[in-house]
């Protein structure tokens, strides 16, 4: 029986030479004359190991890595087609504690599976989700996804299912799914992972959703910084056409519903829902004040559901196990799992997914094991560029919605960045603004204008000119942008700016004057 | 009979339009079609995009020059984006782009002399685990050491 020696084709994994990898396995099977094959599947988010070479045996699939190319002849000559030792080598992938300790609901298949073989795709528990929502009412289906809990993993983490019930409510003569895969902020990767991973899942999760609501239409609205998610979400949709999951009759239902992507043009403020729907038209990205309500008026005017990439990604699972499954991870009312991206400064990054509950400590030191540097931890940014800094003192905070808004923080789309004790937070403040600046539509001005003021201000501060005074007028602004902007880019801008003065005032102190050249 | 360089372009760009007319909201995938048709989206362009669509020369400019993607001149040979968002701030970006800098001889939203080489600040390429990164003509690059940032410039310039 032929060999299956697994090598991934996500992005993490191609910026670390899975590539060259792949080919110098290829060469060498052929060169060995070997019965063997090589599979490209997703990521399984060890990215510390990536790229994570597998080879299933008969006693399960065995990893090794982090390979590089010239490894490649040593692990043939270990015997790794049969699972031979091999100091790369970390036992059976299932059990590497970074993946025991995760409940993968989402992610079940990604990194397992051959992205784009729908056979894989079916024998891993795919389609029967959207199977069993064909034969449902659509005001089932929205139901079962209210039950479920499931709320926005976009970041602002308004109910999936309220959502979806608006748009079902509304009439009109045609109504979209928008699936939101502008994935832009820093520290986050999930969204690409699943669309590289596992494309299927967010094929099934949109026509789901299009049932539901009575949307025939759907749009992957996918940043142009990646060019690989974009190619495998459209041969997947290719793939999933020519079965008869999408067209005319889903799964041979009388429902039709039919996809396409589309690709960003490093717009960032296009993560945020009405300047998304904008660029989509074909205008410029700029936020429409809300009401009207995307879920009545939304793209070209007409009752829209747009909804981030794993919000969607986690509803075949809910209407396969049924909402009380899903309901019964997390804690409060975050239920379910979500997807952690570990990023940064840290010894094991990657995604981790896990029920809702854990504490950020946990997370950075269990999981993530600490910096990869070695220094201390002293910052951690969770849920992006517009999130806060979080020190040690705070590590304790539960992940949960309300238990990180309570603490000024939010868990956004789940990133967190690690930051070791040469992070000078000064500078983050400052970077922060900057962002604001070059991101900002211009549409607002406390965002348009109060983020450039707001760069001036902090290069003052650390000039050490009137520090105190200009602390106070940081303050100010940034309560201006938090209350007086129309999105969450100047809104919540203040969130890394405040949490950075208040939680490491130090790095806002006078600093020490350079020696004098003369 | 010689055509001018700029009815050239009107010509090509119509082609363009043609492929994606059919689309809802045509706009920004003609853009980047006429992107890469001719590497960045000429001034010629943009009064046939307007017409075609139906809509104002200011309209259509506005959308171009709103989106930091579209070129408004042609670009070096090769480009190299590197990444400058927190993840990889917090592995030592601004240390990766001062040295490509230095080996380049150019600043951030510059191109080299000799035309071969543009350089780009991005902000996330979604390799934060694998920090710090960058893309060169489309390819990742992740946890560049100084040994694989002087790979990478050396490619590039080749």
């Amino acid at each position: 029986m032929t060999t299956t020696i697994f090598v991934p084709r996500d992005a993490a994994a191609l910026a670390l030479g899975a590539d060259r990898v792949a080919a110098a396995i290829e060469r060498e099977i052929e060169a060995r004359g070997l019965d063997a094959h090589v599979v490209r599947n997703g990521s399984r988010g060890l990215h510390w190991l990536e790229p994570l070479v597998e080879v299933r045996t008969e006693g399960g699939r065995i990893a090794y890595g982090p390979v590089k190319p010239a490894d490649v002849p040593g692990l043939f000559d270990a015997g790794f087609l049969t699972g031979g030792m091999h100091r790369l080598r970390h036992g059976r992938t299932k059990e590497i504690p970074f993946l025991a300790r995760q409940t993968r609901l989402t992610f079940a298949r990604c990194g397992v599976t051959d992205p784009l073989s729908l056979d894989d795709y079916r024998k891993y528990g795919g389609l029967r989700g959207l199977e069993n929502a064909v034969k449902m009412a659509p005001l089932d289906i929205v139901k079962q996804v209210t039950e479920s809990g499931l709320r926005g993993r976009g970041g602002a983490g308004f109910p999936t299912g309220i959502k979806w019930q608006t748009v079902h409510d509304a009439s009109a003569a045609n109504k979209y799914i928008v699936c939101n895969a502008d994935e832009g902020d820093s520290g986050t990767f999930a969204d690409r992972m699943i669309m590289e991973g596992d494309p299927f899942v967010l094929i099934e999760g949109m026509a789901i959703a299009g049932i539901a609501t009575g949307a025939t239409k759907g749009y992957i609205y996918i940043r142009s910084e990646y060019p690989h998610a974009v190619a495998t979400m459209r041969e997947a949709i290719g793939i999933a056409r020519r079965a008869g999951i999408l067209g005319w009759n889903v799964l041979g239902s009388p429902n039709m519903f039919d996809m396409e992507v589309r690709v960003g043009a490093g717009a960032y403020v296009c993560g945020e829902e009405t300047s998304l729907l904008n660029s989509l038209e074909g205008r410029r990205g700029v936020v429409r004040a809300k009401p009207p309500l995307p879920a009545l008026q939304g793209l070209f005017g007409k009752p829209t559901v747009v909804n981030n990439v794993i919000s969607l990604a986690s509803v075949p699972v809910i209407l396969d196990r049924g909402p009380a499954f899903y309901k019964d991870y997390g804690m409060g009312r975050s239920r379910g799992t979500i997807p952690l991206q570990i990023a940064g400064n840290v010894k094991y990054g990657g995604l981790f997914e896990t029920a809702f509950g854990l504490s950020l400590g946990e997370i950075v030191y269990d999981i993530a094991g600490g910096t990869a540097t070695g220094r201390p931890v002293k910052a951690v940014q969770v849920g992006g560029p517009l999130g806060a800094y979080f020190p040690p003192a705070l590590f304790d905070t539960l992940f949960d919605y309300e238990a990180f808004a309570a603490r000024d923080g939010l868990i956004g789309h789940a990133g967190i960045t690690v930051f070791d004790d040469t992070a000078d937070m000064l500078k983050q403040a400052r970077f922060a603004m900057e962002f604001c600046a070059i991101e900002s539509c211009g549409k607002c001005t406390p965002c348009r204008i109060g983020s450039t003021r707001g760069v001036e201000t902090l290069d003052k501060i650390a000039a050490g000119i009137q520090p105190v005074k200009n602390l106070e007028l940081v303050a100010d602004l940034c309560n201006t942008m938090k209350f007086g902007s129309l999105c969450a880019l100047g809104g919540f801008t203040p969130y890394p700016v405040m949490s950075a003065i208040n939680h490491f005032p130090d790095d806002f102190a006078p600093r020490a004057v350079p020696a004098a050249a003369e | 009979m010689l055509q001018t360089q700029s009815t050239q372009i009107e010509a090509r760009t119509r082609a363009v339009i043609a492929d994606n007319i059919g689309l809802e909201g045509p706009l920004l995938p003609i853009l980047h079609a006429i992107q890469d048709e001719f590497g960045y989206v000429p001034d010629e362009s943009l009064p046939v995009i307007a017409d075609a669509l139906n809509i104002s020369n200011a309209e259509t400019y506005g959308v171009v020059s709103f989106y930091h993607d579209y070129r408004r001149a042609p670009a070096g040979r090769h480009v190299i984006k590197v990444c400058q968002a927190e993840a990889c701030q917090s592995m030592g970006s601004d240390r990766v782009a001062r040295r490509i800098q230095e080996l380049l001889g150019i600043g951030l939203h510059e191109t080299t002399p000799d035309g071969r080489v543009t350089l780009e600040p991005v902000y996330c390429l979604g390799l934060c685990s694998c920090a710090p990164a960058a893309m060169v003509d489309g390819a990742v690059h992740g946890r560049l050491d100084d040994d694989a940032v002087e790979a990478l410039v050396a490619e590039a310039r080749g």
